[in-house]
């Protein structure tokens, strides 16, 4: 698979959006006006890492090593383009 | 019995506040009470926090900030700092008249999330006629403000037939103004609008040429303004699943601490709701009759009883089908297997036959002398 995106560039949550830990319902969930999402488990750690540094590689070497497997880039690629249509995401432009 | 599957069950996720009932603004298709001033009493702030910390633990998140017009509260920025502590999303449903730059920095301290605000036309003087006060710089003025300050903006605009005609610029409007959200609210027939629904449904053929233009630009906006369009359900063959069902997501308190399934059925008679002032949110949630009422399918007659999408649209609307039938238990007369949807055809043609009219009846404005005179008659 190849990125819609320029996926050199890092990642960032949307500051539109609100990422946060739900206790009464054991999820994470993006919050935004009059609305929400709720996140099954893999895609809130994906989410977690758009922090403004990472990039694509780097999420996925990330994750690779934190469950000791290979193989998930064209998962978590997968996730990160509906993130970024859905406008939870966004690459950020360096300088 | 009901059907085989089950009543969904579900705690509180959306808590709408409506602070207060006072405006500054008269719409015409308001969705507040007529007798709105005959509720009075505001909660406090700390009876506020209360019911804020009480539906939070139960898993509310998502927090309306509406009325009436909740600047006119001074205790604004309080609330919403006690909501932030608490991890509400909290969403200010405003009309944008009244809003200071020094307010939107101290809301956004306080930590509020984002800015709803409506405008009622694109152009001064319909918008000004029609919210009943001279606010339409204003207004634009306060959007642009909204956006400096990095909140998300939403634009809603009610849609009836004063102003359907102006679709395009509307949508031109919002882009004008960078609105990361745009509504489209076709009125729902409910408080102030079901008293002016003549003058206010539009016909089929200005919904449709509107939707279009809307769908259009839907399309164009992708990626750069979300729009949400809110469908005008006396056009359509199916009741909408109100509330996403009663008592299943929705929590609303009114100005005096009335606990509603929707914030319209206080009009609903002998639904006995109770006052958070008496009682615990949990408790309303779980035990009140009000919120027990219609939270299964066996209160249900024929055709919904026996129908399979009684799952998906729980029968449409109580407060609608109260308003068109003078009964609640009644199928809503949007549906077309409902036996009394004439009702909603002698609406559309009602409505049709004031646009060709000569004669223009006025709007009744939403305001205190009116409140006062329609709300005394309505009870006698």
């Amino acid at each position: 698979m190849v990125p819609s995106f320029d996926s050199q560039l890092p990642l960032a949550f949307s500051p539109l959006h609100r990422l946060q830990w739900e206790e009464t319902q054991q999820k994470h969930v993006i919050l935004y006006p009059e609305g929400m999402v709720e996140l099954n488990v893999p895609a809130a750690e994906i989410l977690m890492l758009c922090d403004g540094a990472r990039t694509l590689d780097g999420i996925v070497e990330e994750l690779e090593r934190k469950f000791e497997t290979r193989g998930l880039h064209d998962d978590i690629l997968g996730l990160i383009e509906s993130a970024l249509d859905n406008g939870w995401i966004r690459t950020v432009s360096q300088g | 019995m009901a059907g085989s599957a089950p009543y969904p069950k579900g705690n509180p996720r959306w808590l709408l506040a409506e602070l207060t009932y006072a405006c500054p603004l008269q719409c015409p298709y308001c969705s507040n009470p007529i007798d709105y001033t005959s509720h009075n009493g505001e909660l406090s702030t700390e009876e506020w926090k209360r019911v804020f910390s009480e539906a939070r633990a139960m898993g509310a998140v998502q927090l309306g900030l509406s009325g009436g017009e909740p600047l006119t509260r001074p205790d604004l920025e309080e609330l919403v700092q006690h909501a932030r502590e608490l991890g509400y999303y909290s969403n200010l449903i405003s009309s944008g008249y009244g809003l200071t730059e020094e307010r939107i920095l101290n809301l956004k301290a306080a930590g509020l999330d984002h800015i709803q605000i409506s405008i009622q036309a694109p152009e001064k003087t319909l918008n000004n006629y029609l919210a009943g006060t001279d606010s339409y710089e204003r207004k634009k003025a306060v959007a642009h403000l909204i956006k400096q300050h990095g909140y998300p903006m939403v634009l809603c605009v009610v849609i009836h037939r004063q102003n359907i005609h102006l679709m395009r610029e509307i949508l031109e409007m919002a882009i004008e103004l960078g609105a990361d959200y745009l509504e489209l609210a076709n009125t729902q027939y409910y408080g102030w609008a079901h008293l002016n629904r003549a003058q206010l449904m539009p016909t089929r053929e200005q919904f449709e040429t509107a939707e279009a233009i809307a769908q259009d630009y839907k399309l164009r906006l992708k990626g750069r303004m979300k729009i949400y369009y809110v469908v005008p359900d006396f056009y359509e063959d199916r009741p909408k699943a109100c509330m996403n069902g009663w008592g299943t997501t929705f929590l609303t308190i009114a100005p005096d601490g009335l606990a509603l399934p929707c914030h319209e059925a206080r009009i609903l008679p002998g639904l006995n709701c109770p006052n958070v002032r008496e009682v615990s949110v949990r408790d309303i949630w779980e035990h009140s009759e009000a919120f027990n009422r219609f939270r299964h399918f066996d209160w249900m007659r024929e055709p919904c009883r026996s129908c399979p999408e009684k799952v998906k649209d729980f029968g449409g609307c109580r407060c609608q089908a109260y308003l068109l039938t003078g009964d609640m238990n009644a199928t809503d007369p949007v549906c077309s297997l409902s036996p009394q949807r004439d009702k909603v055809h002698q609406a559309i043609a009602e409505a049709r036959q004031a646009s060709e009219s000569a004669e223009v009846q006025p709007l009744i404005f939403r305001n205190s002398r009116n409140s006062k005179v329609l709300g005394a008659s309505s009870q006698a």
